[in-house]
């Protein structure tokens, strides 16, 4: 019932809005073309510059009211350079963006239509081309500098002792495997994945290498401040790992791995009293359009202190060992932090 | 005198001599039919405003559709049984938007905002009026081929609309469509019959984008009026030819990808496809060796010149809407034709800046990001251009002035978001977030409907011997200027906070649940603005019939020769000869006088420009 007030209140306000506009063009006539004009002409200049202002307020304002919304200080090493980034990208933008739309404004109510002014006839000037080629091109070298710089260091190799975790998406949740005692990953093949088997990553049993593989999902764990190297894939569809707190996200594309690495600087624990809130989690959040559940696929990453990443290794049981029953003994904590893991 | 010209639909022209102030009817009276006249007509003004109307209907469906997913982002808890009643309890179980209608709704929005309304609305429309008018012909090159790209739009909607009433729904993968996800039915049921439907339209869509372009192309180059150089054309037209070659090279493009993806849905190729295990159905697909990221590839390739495409135009509109309203010439006319053909070189260049994460090669990654830094070079000296024009003019504010004006704000706005996501490093943190969202409504969907608004209100007094009502159209203006900046200047922050984009939820995200408050502002916003629309196609339709009369064939006092026409241009656009040029159309304020038409020859002590 009240949406049907709420769409005849709409019309009425149309009416009325249409009736004003109408009998204002009746006014107009009367008035004479040019008397009409002059007066809308003040009428929308002096919008212009209360636009302005109230637009200039409205963006200091939001900032304000967001500023503690965004995420505050990097959670993993590189992240840092990303967020310098950001703020070098923010300042230069925001200078230009002051400065031209103050311009804009500022001239389209200071030059607005007048009896005594007449327009200034001029047409081109190579110098002022010049200046503003220049100027620009100097401002985006800048920026494509920096962003280079840190591009090539985000996306280079992972260092050698980094914790490798193989990350897969499906539709809908994260599947992580460890390498295990071996620190190999054994062959998988994706027409071997059987749900219902408890393989769902298509592991090959007849390699030795799968056999101390764990395969979790949901929630994967890592080091503070050791490098941990995601080996991204996905079973279906393309889906994406979207880390926000350590400022990465990679593609998982079926049929072709991808990769990311980050260090992260605190523990979940950490982060729980930083930001004041016992349920933080670092959470993974699925960054690329998988389906109707693309918005459920939340996985979680929990860093914590080398000994915890030991005992949490050592209650896990490996994939095998649960697909054969128990005649596979579970190894345990010999998945060393400390050893360097046979890159793929 | 003029050269021989081209018979229209086989008849000879009928050469007579209209008093300049009281021309109301076409010259050629030869017979027509009410289907030949507004159904299958070949002349191109007619086709201009089946290409309009079209698309704004298209724009109010779309329109619509932004309105019911922003119900469900802005007020995820309420539950509207109006949405029940008429939507039904598959889509609108409990009064609430479900996630397969959500992304069903905001694939769909995308699809027909990008390309029905701003491609196909905005090229389609302008390109078709302006080009013979301006130019100084009589019609299109091929006019049976211009008719023949509105009825492959027209086709193409009908197709594309009619999947919205399909039983497993309209395709419901994003605008982008990304494989495998559409490529696999049994990955999401969009993907299903929807699929199809959307690939065959688009299919028709891009036949009439590449019948529209060849024709655009060619009129321009080979039918311009004595006199007419290309240095002497309107920015407008520089604008819709470089749109026309962009469309051309770059259709061809997506087609291919979309017929792969057809071969890929139906015919067991596995050009995108490889290592696949569907979840529901327990099945690991036999294809092998197909790579999900050449889709990708291939999409982006029309996909980015898409998005100059759809702004190109715009950019040419008002920049003649800028000049006759500020009474002076544009600034640096060469400067902008540079830039224009900077941006069109540079628009192939620039694809992959929208697949930084998809696991490309790091170095080919920081290629694109310096040819997309490059590009906004080009886009700063437009800006410039544009803020010299209005320095010591003399301004008139008709509402196409006013959303001239408001063009050039959101570009800016736009466009400087552009630069943090064409910078990888920042890409990474900020890929698939509410700040992609907000740059690119802001730089397309505003600017873009900014631009295409600017050129309705300035040129339908050509098109109907009418004026739009000027008060509605302040209205208009302001409401929708201010409605646009509230709802996606705040989204920045939300990219910042890195809020994924296409989530229908975000109530169970520690990282993302503290936007609700803003959401249900953005929503409630975009619902307003959204009414406020509906005002200008009221007053677009009204003043069709009911409009204040035009009196004078030159009613903004321009330069170019459309406005030399007759007040309603019949067939053949001039009754007699088609005039000759003399100068640049941009001769505001020159020597003392308010504007000199290009028509008007040199005079003996005049320099040109």
């Amino acid at each position: 019932m009240s949406t049907f007030f709420l769409i005849l209140i709409l019309l009425f306000g149309f009416l009325i809005t249409f009736q004003i506009a109408k009998a204002s063009e009746y006014v107009g006539v009367l008035r004479g073309e040019k008397k009409n004009l002059e007066q809308h002409n003040r009428i929308n200049g002096f919008l212009m510059i209360v636009f302005l202002v109230l637009g200039l307020i409205g963006v200091y304002w939001c900032n304000e009211l967001f500023r503690g919304k965004i995420l505050g200080e990097s959670a993993s090493v590189h992240g840092e350079q990303i967020d310098t980034m950001m703020y070098i990208t923010i300042a230069i933008t925001g200078v230009v963006f002051v400065i031209t739309q103050v311009l804009l404004f500022w001239f389209a109510f200071k030059y607005q239509y007048s009896e005594k002014r007449k327009a200034y006839y001029f047409p081109h000037s190579n110098k002022l081309e010049v200046i503003w080629t220049v100027i620009p091109a100097i401002a985006l070298t800048v920026l494509v500098g920096f962003g280079l710089f840190y591009w090539f260091r985000i996306t280079g190799d992972a260092p050698a002792d980094s914790l490798q975790v193989e990350v897969t998406g499906k539709q809908f949740g994260w599947i992580f495997r460890y390498a295990g005692k071996d620190q190999t990953f054994g062959k998988k093949y994706y027409q071997r994945i059987s749900d219902a088997n408890n393989n769902q990553l298509g592991l090959i049993w007849d390699d030795a290498a799968t056999h101390d593989d764990l395969v979790v999902n949901n929630t994967m764990y890592c080091v503070v401040n050791r490098p941990v190297k995601l080996i991204i894939g996905s079973r279906d569809v393309i889906h994406d790992v979207g880390l926000v707190y350590f400022r990465q996200k990679m593609d998982a594309v079926p049929g072709t791995p991808t990769t990311l690495w980050f260090t992260p600087k605190f523990t979940t624990d950490e982060m729980k009293k930083k930001l004041n809130n016992p349920d933080f989690e670092y959470e993974i959040s699925c960054d690329q359009m998988c389906g109707k559940g693309h918005y459920t696929m939340r996985g979680i990453v929990k860093v914590v202190g080398a000994d915890e990443f030991k005992l949490w290794l050592a209650k896990q049981k490996p994939n095998y060992a649960q697909v054969m029953g128990d005649k596979t003994p579970a190894p345990a904590g010999q998945a060393d932090s400390t050893k360097s893991t046979v890159s793929r | 005198m003029s050269s021989l010209e081209p018979t229209i639909h086989g008849h000879p022209e009928v050469a007579t001599k209209h008093d300049a102030h009281a021309d109301e009817h076409g010259v050629h009276h030869h017979k027509e039919t009410f289907i030949t006249k507004y159904v299958f007509s070949q002349d191109h003004k007619m086709i201009c405003k089946q290409f309009l109307i079209t698309g704004m209907i298209w724009a109010i469906i779309g329109g619509l559709m932004s309105v019911l997913f922003r119900l469900q982002l802005g007020y995820p808890d309420s539950h509207f049984k109006i949405l029940e009643d008429l939507l039904g309890s598959k889509w609108a179980k409990g009064g609430q938007i479900q996630p397969e209608f959500y992304y069903a709704l905001i694939t769909m929005h995308g699809t027909i905002l990008v390309f029905f309304v701003l491609t196909g609305g905005l090229s389609g429309t302008f390109a078709n009026f302006l080009i013979p008018l301006q130019i100084g012909a009589r019609d299109m090159a091929s006019p049976f081929l211009n008719m023949l790209s509105y009825w492959f739009f027209f086709s193409a909607s009908i197709v594309m609309f009619s999947s919205l009433f399909l039983e497993t729904g309209p395709a419901s993968g994003g605008w982008t469509s990304y494989v495998p996800l559409s490529a696999l039915g049994d990955a999401s049921d969009g993907s299903k019959a929807g699929m199809d439907f959307w690939l065959v339209s688009m299919a028709l869509f891009v036949v009439s984008s590449l019948l529209g372009g060849l024709n655009y192309i060619s009129t321009v180059l080979n039918m311009r009026t004595k006199g007419m150089s290309m240095t002497r054309l309107p920015l407008t037209i520089w604008a819709l030819f470089f749109t026309a070659i962009l469309g051309v090279l770059s259709f061809p493009v997506l087609l291919s990808g979309f017929i792969l993806l057809l071969f890929d849905r139906h015919a067991g190729t596995s050009f995108y496809l490889s290592d696949i295990f569907i979840g529901p159905t327990q099945k690991a697909l036999p294809n092998e060796g197909g790579s999900a990221i050449l889709y990708q590839h291939l999409f982006w390739f029309l996909g980015h010149p898409e998005v100059y495409i759809i702004i190109l135009p715009a950019m040419g509109l008002v920049s003649e809407v800028l000049s006759v309203n500020a009474r002076k010439p544009i600034f640096g006319y060469m400067a902008m034709v540079g830039s224009l053909f900077a941006i069109a070189i540079l628009a192939f260049l620039v694809w992959a800046h929208h697949m930084f994460v998809t696991g490309l090669n790091p170095f080919l990654g920081s290629v694109f990001v310096l040819l997309t830094l490059l590009i906004a070079v080009p886009s700063a000296i437009k800006v410039f251009n544009w803020l010299t024009t209005l320095w010591r003019g003399n301004i008139r504010f008709t509402p196409a002035m006013l959303f001239a004006i408001g063009f050039v704000s959101t570009f800016i706005s736009g466009g400087l978001t552009g630069i943090f996501l064409g910078n990888s490093t920042l890409d990474i943190q900020l890929h698939d977030t509410y700040f992609v969202i907000a740059h690119f409504h802001i730089v397309m969907g505003v600017s873009g409907v900014l631009g295409m608004f600017a050129g309705i209100y300035h040129w339908f007094p050509k098109m109907y011997g009418r004026y739009m009502n000027a008060t509605l159209g302040y209205i208009h203006f302001w409401v929708t200027l201010a409605g646009a900046y509230l709802i996606f200047w705040p989204m920045h922050y939300e990219g910042l906070a890195g809020m994924p984009r296409r989530y229908w939820d975000y109530t169970a995200w520690i990282s993302f649940n503290q936007f609700s408050g803003l959401n249900r502002f953005i929503s409630t916003v975009a619902i307003i603005t959204f009414a406020v629309q509906l005002l200008f196609i009221f007053n677009f339709f009204y003043s069709i019939f009911k409009g204040r009369r035009v009196m004078n064939r030159n009613p903004w006092g321009a330069t170019t020769l459309e406005w030399t026409a007759p007040i309603r241009p019949g067939h053949g656009n001039w009754p007699g000869e088609i005039p000759e040029v003399h100068r640049w159309p941009y001769d505001y304020a020159k020597d003392g006088r308010d504007f000199i038409p290009q028509t008007e020859p040199l005079g003996s002590n005049e320099s040109s420009h």
